[in-house]
């Protein structure tokens, strides 16, 4: 619009310095090791280390240079230029684009990986502990987002879809009757190979249903009201769960689950097991790398139908409801089919890591299913910004992952003396970094929303202009 | 740079013969509301309101602040259940007095003949008066979905017949290409009103970002993505500049020439009332005082009374030359 005279601003040479020896600081953090210092081999055999202080050198001051003229030249022609600039788009969403199928990639070889650094009796704390804990923790993040994040709807019960899906599975696994029609049907080895994948979409299809059942009651209400009612919906499953024995066999929980089978193949030590059937030695890891991929698939089935949902009417209609229901209402939208599909999509996605969780364990209880866990999750979703798929990676990494490794700092023993356990500081740890971020960031990691549809470019949304929902 | 250049409607008042003396009220309606009454508590907001507007006309509801026209507007687009009252609809021809007692006593909410059909609005929910009986509106404070892009505020206003074509969610998830024409029609429907309302270079802007002229003009435009048959505006010309005030005059007449779409509008801004109005309507404490052309309307001694209170002639004409009634 404006055509302004190109203003000629003097070069700012002490910001360029300084830009240029601030590369250069990166680069001697980045060279000192790779460059700076050689192994080499003596005559008999001893490792020396050969110190390249020259070479170093020249690289640094290469990066120096080679940053002050790229500095100056983009100085100089900024004068030039009278087109306004258009805004580049936020790294935010630079790295999404980029940085998720590196991430991605890297997940598919990470148990790979492990088992080559850490041995099969190794690896499986990193696969299982590590790997497919946060994975579950993803995989309920991106849930819960549909309905935190997209939909607005404060939800602090969200473990009880978890507990739905995983019960279902426990439920039909391991009951009797089922077991005997389907080895009436199908004979006798079918139910307990196929059990997962038959029971995985019913787990899905009962949490979703319960996720209609409690949208039902809370459809009038809104912000705390119906972040208190959600709460008491995840008491009620658990307490129902620890109380009706008969049903779910109380605080003894489920035991004895079936283990997710190889598309039938069993992962056992016997001769039609995984191990004999592909020709190599029985060890428990391929059970713990298959479970991996399993609840890698699943994760990644919840991202790509969230990423999509959210470029269809229907996830539209979520945001806009998030933004401002009234207006929802004034453009035709029927808002209580629009949240009764935001809970249940959530909660079917839920039930999907329920089941999962209650396969990979063999063993579930109520403990599983505390608002701890509710909490948890949704300290996910807000840590990783509302919305945010790639927020709710980082956020699970950092604080279920974060925890994991607190088990790792065996060695501060050595300060601290024998009876120091990190793991014990936690929760104190956790609620610092959430105070920190309240302070540092408080929309969340991610901080900008990505529009579902553009004409000519895609501008991201800051934050500061998204509604966090009023229920 | 020059200003936009003002569209090809003349700024000042058209001479009184140009100007349709006959509302089509009387011989077309579209809406005909009748003993409308609606009461918080003791507090009768509305009483006993009977009025039509005309297919094709811009209606307007004036009054004093307080008079009850949102309440008015609240009522028709379903927002609030009337305490009595009747309010048809129709689309196309179909007679409403000869159906719409019918119509009453039945438990349905619409009728349908082969001239058209006819809608009770005040049984209706507030989405399906949008959804079915295509009644858009506005609102008095915007209410745009800020931390949405302008085009996505307009691809949200398409939701119904998008999520028809996505065959509710699960064509649109599995990518079928019936799908994405449809969505690419909704996004030429887009363009058409962004252009019109001269948002197309700001089109991937958050709306939140865009002036406060702007987000009245986008409003709109988003209203009228849903294809309505009648538009509700509330007070579209607050805030706006004279500029502004007068490129909306010029939009709000192409709304009801081009497109066909009758306009019932609430407004404080008499240069926007008296300049497009066909047909006026005017509201003091909840009942109508005067109803007719914006110029039967401006020599009512009622409305004047009503509008400046004032007993004294010459003052009122004092008053009146200085607000450029």
């Amino acid at each position: 619009m404006m055509m302004e005279a190109p203003a000629r601003e003097p070069v700012n040479f002490a910001g360029l310095l300084k830009d240029a020896a601030f590369a250069a600081a990166i680069a001697f953090g980045l060279f000192s090791l790779m460059l700076g210092l050689k192994t080499d081999q003596t005559l008999n055999n001893q490792m020396v280390l050969v110190p390249r202080p020259g070479l170093l050198a020249a690289v640094v001051g290469l990066v120096f240079v080679g940053r002050f003229l790229i500095g100056y030249w983009q100085a100089v022609n900024a004068g030039k230029i009278t087109k306004r600039k258009a805004p580049a788009t936020p790294l935010a969403l630079k790295i999404e684009k980029y940085g998720t199928a590196a991430f991605v990639g890297f997940l598919f070889v990470y148990p790979m990986m492990v088992l080559g650094t850490a041995g099969p009796s190794g690896a499986i704390k990193w696969i299982d502990n590590l790997g497919i804990q946060i994975l579950i923790y993803i995989m309920l993040g991106w849930g819960l987002n549909i309905v935190v994040g997209l939909a607005g709807l404060l939800d602090l019960g969200y473990v009880a879809f978890y507990a739905v899906g995983a019960y279902s599975y426990a439920l039909l696994a391991t009951s009797e009757p089922v077991r005997e029609f389907m080895a009436g049907v199908v004979g006798p080895t079918f139910w307990p190979l196929w059990a997962f994948w038959i029971c995985l979409p019913v787990a899905g299809i009962l949490a979703a249903f319960w996720g209609v059942l409690l949208g039902f009651p809370v459809l009038r209400l809104r912000g705390d009201y119906l972040a208190i009612v959600t709460l008491a919906f995840g008491e009620i499953i658990r307490l129902v769960l620890i109380n009706w024995v008969e049903f779910s066999g109380g605080y003894a929980g489920i035991s004895s689950i079936p283990r997710p089978s190889f598309f039938g193949v069993p992962f056992n030590a016997t001769e039609s097991g995984f191990a004999a059937t592909f020709g190599l030695e029985f060890t428990p890891i391929y059970r713990t790398i298959f479970l991996f991929y399993v609840i890698l698939i699943l994760a990644l089935i919840t991202a790509v139908v969230s990423t999509r949902l959210r470029r269809l009417p229907v996830g539209r209609a979520w945001e806009a409801l998030r933004e401002d229901e009234i207006a929802c209402r004034s453009l035709g939208i029927n808002t209580v089919n629009t949240k009764l599909t935001a809970f249940a999509i959530g909660a079917m996605f839920g039930g999907f890591a329920g089941a999962f969780f209650a396969a990979r364990q063999g063993f579930i209880s109520p403990e599983s299913f505390v608002f701890l866990e509710s909490a948890q999750i949704l300290a996910i979703v807000v840590l990783g910004g509302m919305g945010s798929l790639l927020g709710v990676v980082i956020a699970s990494i950092l604080l279920v992952g974060g925890v994991e490794l607190l088990r790792e700092l065996d060695f501060l023993k050595a300060y601290f003396g024998d009876n120091f356990d990190p793991a014990q500081y936690r929760m104190l740890i956790f609620g610092a970094c959430m105070v920190l971020m309240m302070l540092w960031k408080p929309r969340g990691l991610i901080s900008v929303r990505e529009p579902s549809v553009f004409l000519k470019e895609k501008k991201a949304v800051s934050s500061d202009l998204v509604k966090e929902g009023h229920g | 740079m020059d200003d936009p250049p003002v569209p090809a409607c003349s700024p000042r008042a058209p001479a009184p013969a140009e100007r349709r003396i006959l509302m089509r009220a009387l011989s077309d309606p579209i809406l005909k509301v009748q003993n409308l009454t609606m009461r918080f508590g003791g507090l009768v907001a509305v009483n006993d309101l009977t009025f039509t507007a005309g297919r094709g006309d811009i209606t307007a509801l004036i009054g004093p602040n307080g008079a009850g026209k949102t309440t008015v507007f609240n009522c028709i687009t379903g927002f609030y259940k009337p305490t009595t009252g009747r309010m048809a609809l129709r689309h196309g021809t179909i007679d409403i007095d000869a159906y719409v007692e019918r119509l009453t006593d039945t438990p349905n909410d619409h009728l349908k003949s082969a001239d058209g059909s006819l809608y009770l609005l005040e049984r209706m929910p507030d989405f399906q008066v949008s959804a079915r009986a295509k009644v858009a509106r506005t609102f008095q404070n915007i209410r745009l979905f800020s931390g949405m892009t302008v085009l996505e505020n307009l691809m949200v206003a398409q939701h119904n017949p998008l999520m028809v074509a996505s065959n509710w969610t699960i064509g649109g998830l599995l990518g079928f290409a019936g799908f994405r024409k449809r969505e690419k029609a909704a996004i030429e429907s887009a363009k058409y009103w962004l252009e019109k309302t001269k948002l197309i270079d700001r089109a991937d802007d958050p709306a939140g970002e865009l002036p406060y002229g702007d987000q009245r003009r986008l409003e709109i435009a988003r209203a009228m993505c849903t294809e309505p048959v009648l538009l509700c505006l509330d007070e579209p010309a607050a805030g706006l500049n004279p500029r502004e005030s007068l490129e909306l005059n010029a939009l709000l007449r192409s709304i009801r020439d081009d497109h066909g779409t009758s306009l019932l509008l609430i407004e404080h801004d008499m240069s926007v009332v008296m300049e497009i109005s066909d047909h006026v309507v005017v509201l003091d404490y909840g009942t109508k005082i005067s109803d007719g052309t914006p110029d039967q309307v401006k020599s009512d001694p009622r409305v004047i009374a009503a509008y400046l209170g004032a007993e004294d002639e010459a003052e009122v004409e004092k008053i009146e030359a200085e607000v450029g009634l």
